[in-house]
């Protein structure tokens, strides 16, 4: 398995959002999304992710979706493992909403999210397309948290473009990295 | 580019495996702003020992940075008995300074006992931000279990880091490799 990187997209805190608009094809059948260090200029916030289906706009594709979440506080509070249907992170049925890929997200200025989004064959037109991601952050109220994410889009139609974004505030810093696994 | 291979450290009955910027072909620094560590059937020398990292930030040493992390896991027993999927408290840190166990079990020592997994460490030069890191793992545990485990958290310091030290919570390392990536 190789992964070629195809594009570096770069936050400069003057967006809420980062949009992948070119480069999404069937050129291969497995994408890899990876965000570092994205920091959100509003704290405990939301890092989303939506998607345009090929000739598409406005990314509000009806996704069905699951998340569930670790956390540990700085102050040995908590320690859970827990399914996550609070805070819109699962979505259902005709659901089009953003998907976090975490929430409460911390914005100080040493804290940020990381992680990984793994799209499946986003080109097919015959099956939903699959994805799956985990991140990892300090929340604002300074605990660690393990987000995992999965589920698909619910369309046969190609997808070819996808927009990283905020629910408030832009984008302060960050670099998103977009490979191709073949 | 992708993944770029950068390292490998071969375990022969070691107390740790290390790999340090800037040493043996070793680049730990802002050349990749993702490196990953693969580990594969790392084996111990003493029974029911956990696999484990830390760090030194630059210019540190003793391996011992401040960690907030979570952990949680899944097993299950050879002979069916017993299974769960919960979360952990005896392997995550709450501004702890020991070394971090990315695999939630208690390794085996019979020949064919060991522990797999990959560790992703993000952005570790960051002068700005605290270091993410996520691991993934699956061990044969002693009492004759497999344990998939799932550790992420986060390195407490603005620091760069430079260094990363693999090793057990006791005994060395008996056999096992440890491969090193950039990401880019």
């Amino acid at each position: 398995m190789a992964k070629t990187l195809i594009s570096t997209h770069t936050a400069d805190g003057s967006s809420t959002s980062i949009d992948i608009t070119s480069g999404i094809d069937d050129t291969y059948s497995v994408y890899e999304f990876h965000y570092v260090n994205m920091h959100l200029q509003s704290d405990g916030e939301r890092l989303q992710f939506q998607f345009n289906a090929d000739g598409g706009s406005g990314f509000n594709e009806n996704m069905t979706t699951i998340a569930f979440l670790a956390s540990h506080g700085e102050d040995d509070s908590g320690g859970s493992l827990a399914y996550q249907g609070d805070f819109s992170m699962d979505q259902a049925g005709t659901d089009a909403r953003d998907q976090p890929l975490g929430v409460g997200i911390g914005a100080d200025a040493d804290q940020s999210i990381s992680g990984v989004l793994t799209l499946y064959d986003p080109s097919s037109t015959t099956y939903v397309k699959h994805f799956m991601a985990r991140s990892v952050h300090p929340q604002n109220g300074d605990e660690a948290r393990d987000h995992y994410v999965a589920g698909f889009i619910n369309t046969t139609s190609a997808i070819d473009e996808i927009s990283f974004r905020t629910n408030t505030g832009n984008i302060d810093a960050g670099t998103i990295k977009m490979f191709g696994v073949s | 580019m992708g993944l770029t291979f950068i390292k490998s450290l071969e375990a022969s009955g070691s107390a740790s495996l290390e790999f340090v910027d800037g040493t043996s072909d070793v680049v730990l620094d802002n050349t990749y702003n993702e490196y990953q560590f693969y580990f594969v059937n790392m084996h111990p020398a003493t029974s029911n020992v956990y696999f484990a990292f830390q760090v030194n930030a630059d210019g540190q040493s003793g391996f011992n940075e401040t960690i907030t992390s979570t952990a949680f896991r899944a097993y299950v027993r050879e002979d069916g008995l017993g299974s769960a999927l919960g979360y952990d408290t005896g392997n995550d840190q709450a501004e702890g300074t020991a070394y971090q166990q990315i695999l939630s079990t208690g390794t085996g020592i019979e020949n064919d006992e060991s522990v797999s997994g990959v560790l992703t460490l993000y952005d570790p030069s960051s002068t700005t931000y605290v270091k993410h890191f996520v691991a993934d793992g699956n061990g044969y545990d002693h009492g004759d279990y497999t344990v998939t485990s799932h550790n992420a958290g986060y390195i407490n310091t603005t620091s760069a880091i430079d260094e990363i030290s693999f090793k057990f919570s006791s005994g060395n390392i008996d056999e096992g490799a440890i491969y090193m990536y950039g990401v880019s």
